[in-house]
């Protein structure tokens, strides 16, 4: 019956999304209703070879859920190396504006580029990883397997659909032009509803946990998941222009948009970059350094501060703008108190390593996750001292913004994300261990090297660009146009590419280590992970 | 729940849960990280009294520093404009062609106008105002002027503009298109003898004495016999190596075929009197003024 109502819905979409490729009114419509017709037209032929097929019963049932955390691994890996590979790209256009190609315009542009860079790392790369991981980690510290049977296939399989129709849109000019919510709105609805299959696969096993507590790293990954929903959902609001096109018209306008805006933007860094890693981290250091979380007290008191706090802290993006001054006030004095909550994550992950500070001699693994707590912890003060409004005026809309969200993403969630993906291949592989530790080590130094030419470039850069354009002469004049500015920032934006290309280099050398302990490394006796007896 | 079996560096037992194997410590939050976060709470607390931070219905506290971030930019404002004020003055009443005699003022000037042209010229003309070589964005460096290099000319040229809509004195005037007029022979005849005028290399001498009689015909009203331009017309002088768009067979080809058509903004829409003067002051003394 069931595979009935499927092919039934699958047709009307297949035949939905033709119609609409054929009156699309602009071409990222076109290609988006094409692409949804193909995907449901080859599901329907997939369900439809399987309707009425005798299926094995089903005695996986007692074991972990692996399959679809194995294929996020696979995409975390991938989505990783293409978003590192358009961020050198684009650094590379920045420096040298002849890389705009001119037989490739308008798509290959830096101005369609760049989101596809941000949407990769931060949607597909890291949300890739906090898919997998979350799936991972609330199977084994519920100790059951993932609740919804198939529906965590579906969040998986959605979740790159809406990858692959934001990143074509980009690059055919489908844009809202709202930063880090650049999908047009059917993209948005679509992820909507994956997500919320996401949270009632999530939900939906920790009701069902067998053991009694739920897990730290389980509140962050939750908090993470439904404020996401929320601020994808609120600031999203608008109404299309057409049911054929991909153009709409936001409901909020003028400064109550672009709070709205920052709002959900700078809780994207707070619950998706921050919450959800920190899920991570809960998990994957405890467990790579096998030493007890060092303070469970501390655990709660700085996860209800965070995501108190953090909620608050959108209106310093907005300094200096036409958002009144009590707003901004808000903003910077949630940003500054914000500091010690955040940097209680750090400390519970450094401090859990007491006793086992040897383990970073011999274990790049835990190096990684170390370095990786060590910029979370950089960032999360940068942070707070840039929201200060005097610190504001001559950081903000510089490159020393670059430089900051970069140490904290290629720092923090690059880092504990390529410690995650080092420690779940072997073990969802069943392999003995990693292929090459001192493959590891490369990346390792590779990524770091990386990270401190990306940071130290763009805090110079940012700084004096900063400075050049607040300095005017003795009668008030100003003394430098934009275009010295430019100019003046070149040799620093060579540094930063550079960078980036250390980077991506540690990348490709994990994906080759990564495939090398699946292919290679030696076996494990042990059949399939059985299930931990609750406690 | 307190687990005594084991104890961590500090003297603490587990909570007694295990997860996958995971335990966490009982461990007291640090001091420090307690304290620091009360202090930034404190702060926080002074800092909303002190500025304005909470929304009432209709308006927000507005804190006892009576701080306001538009009230700070007006008061820096009026204070470099009150400054000002007594040169701006003398900048709006003077002759400019008498401004170099005023050293001080001419000083001022030069600066303000150079500020203004960096926030609002540089982006045609160039930082350095070389302007965009054969793109026509002219040079201001050097001293070929399509409609005249005396300070009060350069003035009128920023005040008014070239061939906007927007200011009926601006500068106007307008090439035929002779592709519409000539054959492509004559075309060709015409050009080689416009290269012939500052003595290109690649003009064919053959057709530019052909192209003569059109010339003087058609092209020497607004250019002149000699091809010397004429400043209150904007037509360019021939004779030089200073092309707006080109000097090249083929670029000029273009030219003669279609036409040109550049357009400057009025700026006297935008700036005031006093920083039109300045930055026709700069403009003139960077070089090439007459």
């Amino acid at each position: 019956m069931w595979d009935y109502l499927k092919l039934v819905l699958l047709g009307l979409v297949a035949v939905f999304a033709a119609v609409a490729a054929n009156y699309a009114r602009d071409v990222a419509y076109m290609v988006h209703a094409l692409i949804i017709m193909a995907v449901a037209a080859g599901m329907f032929v997939w369900v439809l070879r399987r309707t009425d097929e005798y299926e094995l019963p089903k005695e996986r049932s007692l074991s972990y859920m692996d399959d679809v955390i194995r294929a996020g691994v696979i995409a975390t890996a991938f989505w990783g190396v293409v978003g590192f590979l358009v961020g050198v790209y684009i650094a590379f256009q920045l420096a040298f504006p002849v890389l705009n190609l001119e037989w490739a315009q308008p798509y290959a542009n830096f101005g369609r580029l760049r989101p596809l860079h941000t949407s990769a790392v931060i949607f597909a790369f890291g949300g890739n990883a906090l898919l997998c991981t979350s799936f991972y980690v609330v199977q084994r510290t519920s100790a059951v397997r993932l609740w919804g049977g198939n529906l965590a296939w579906f969040v998986f399989w959605g979740y790159q659909l809406f990858i692959v129709l934001a990143a074509t849109g980009y690059l055919l000019g489908g844009t809202q032009s709202k930063e880090y919510a650049e999908p047009e709105w059917y993209v948005d609805l679509w992820l909507t509803i994956v997500w919320v299959a996401y949270l009632t696969v999530y939900l939906g096993t920790i009701l069902n946990r067998k053991e009694k507590h739920i897990y730290v790293a389980n509140w962050f990954f939750l908090s993470f998941i439904v404020t996401v929903a929320m601020l994808h959902v609120v600031n999203n609001l608008a109404v299309p222009v057409s049911i054929f096109g991909s153009r709409s018209v936001q409901v909020f306008a003028g400064v109550q948009d672009a709070m709205t805006q920052w709002w959900y933007g700078h809780n994207a860094v707070g619950f998706f970059l921050t919450a959800g890693f920190l899920g991570m981290m809960y998990y994957f250091i405890p467990k790579q350094a096998e030493r007890p979380v060092y303070s469970y007290k501390l655990s709660i008191i700085h996860f209800w501060a965070l995501i108190f706090l953090y909620i608050w802290a959108g209106p310093h993006h907005l300094h200096y703008t036409a958002l009144p001054d009590w707003a901004s006030t808000l903003g910077m004095v949630f940003s500054v108190i914000l500091w010690m909550p955040s940097w209680g994550g750090m400390i519970n992950g450094l401090m859990t390593l007491s006793g086992a500070w040897d383990k970073l001699r011999t274990d790049p693994i835990i190096r990684m996750m170390v370095v990786s707590l060590g910029f979370y912890g950089m960032s999360t003060f940068e942070g707070p001292m840039m929201s200060i409004r005097a610190v504001n005026a001559l950081s903000h809309y510089t490159d020393w913004t670059i430089g900051h969200v970069h140490s904290g993403a290629l720092g923090w969630n690059g880092m504990i994300t390529f410690g995650c993906l080092y420690f779940l291949t072997p073990r969802l592989w069943q392999r003995q261990g990693l292929y090459s530790l001192s493959l590891v080590n490369w990346h390792f130094w590779l990524a770091t090297i990386g990270i401190v030419l990306y940071a130290a470039s763009m805090w110079v850069t940012g700084i004096m660009e900063g400075l050049m354009w607040r300095e005017v002469d003795a009668q008030g004049f100003l003394v430098n146009s934009f275009a010295d500015t430019v100019a003046a920032k070149f040799p620093m934006y060579v540094v930063r590419a550079l960078g980036g290309v250390l980077y991506l280099t540690g990348a490709i050398i994990m994906c080759y280590n990564l495939w090398m302990t699946v292919r290679a490394a030696p076996a494990k006796d042990a059949a399939a992970p059985a299930m931990a007896p609750a406690e | 729940m307190s687990s005594d079996d084991k104890k961590s560096e500090l003297g603490h037992g587990t909570t007694g849960h295990s997860w996958d194997g995971i335990e966490e410590w009982n461990n007291p939050l640090p001091r420090w990280w307690l304290w620091t976060f009360y202090v930034t709470i404190i702060w926080g607390v002074l800092f909303t009294i002190a500025y304005p931070a909470w929304p009432l219905i209709s308006s927000a506290t507005g804190g006892f520093l009576s701080y306001s971030t538009r009230a700070n930019v007006d008061a820096e404002i009026a204070a470099v404009a009150e400054r000002n004020a007594p040169l701006n003055e003398r900048l709006v009443a003077i002759d400019l062609t008498t401004i170099r005699d005023d050293a001080e003022l001419h000083g001022y000037a030069v600066n303000k106008g150079a500020a203004v042209f960096r926030a609002n010229c540089s982006q045609c003309h160039g930082a350095g105002a070389a302007g965009v070589q054969a793109s026509g964005y002219p040079s201001l460096l050097d001293d070929a002027w399509l409609w005249g290099g005396e300070i009060d000319q350069i003035a009128y040229t920023i005040r008014h503009g070239i061939r906007n809509e927007q200011d009926p004195d601006a500068h106007w005037s307008e090439m035929p298109a002779y592709g519409d007029i000539f054959t492509d022979e004559e075309i060709s005849q015409v050009v080689h003898y416009a290269l012939s005028l500052s003595d290109s290399p690649e003009h064919d001498p053959a057709l530019a004495s052909a192209g003569e009689q059109l010339w003087f015909d058609n092209c020497a009203a607004c250019h002149g016999d000699e091809g010397m331009g004429m400043a209150d017309l904007g037509a360019p002088n021939l004779t030089d190596a200073i092309w707006l768009y080109g000097g090249s067979l083929e670029t000029v080809t273009e030219t003669v075929t279609h036409s040109r058509f550049g357009i400057m903004p009025a700026w006297g829409l935008r700036l005031t009197d006093a920083e039109v003067a300045a930055t026709a002051a700069y403009v003139h003394q960077l070089g090439g003024g007459q």
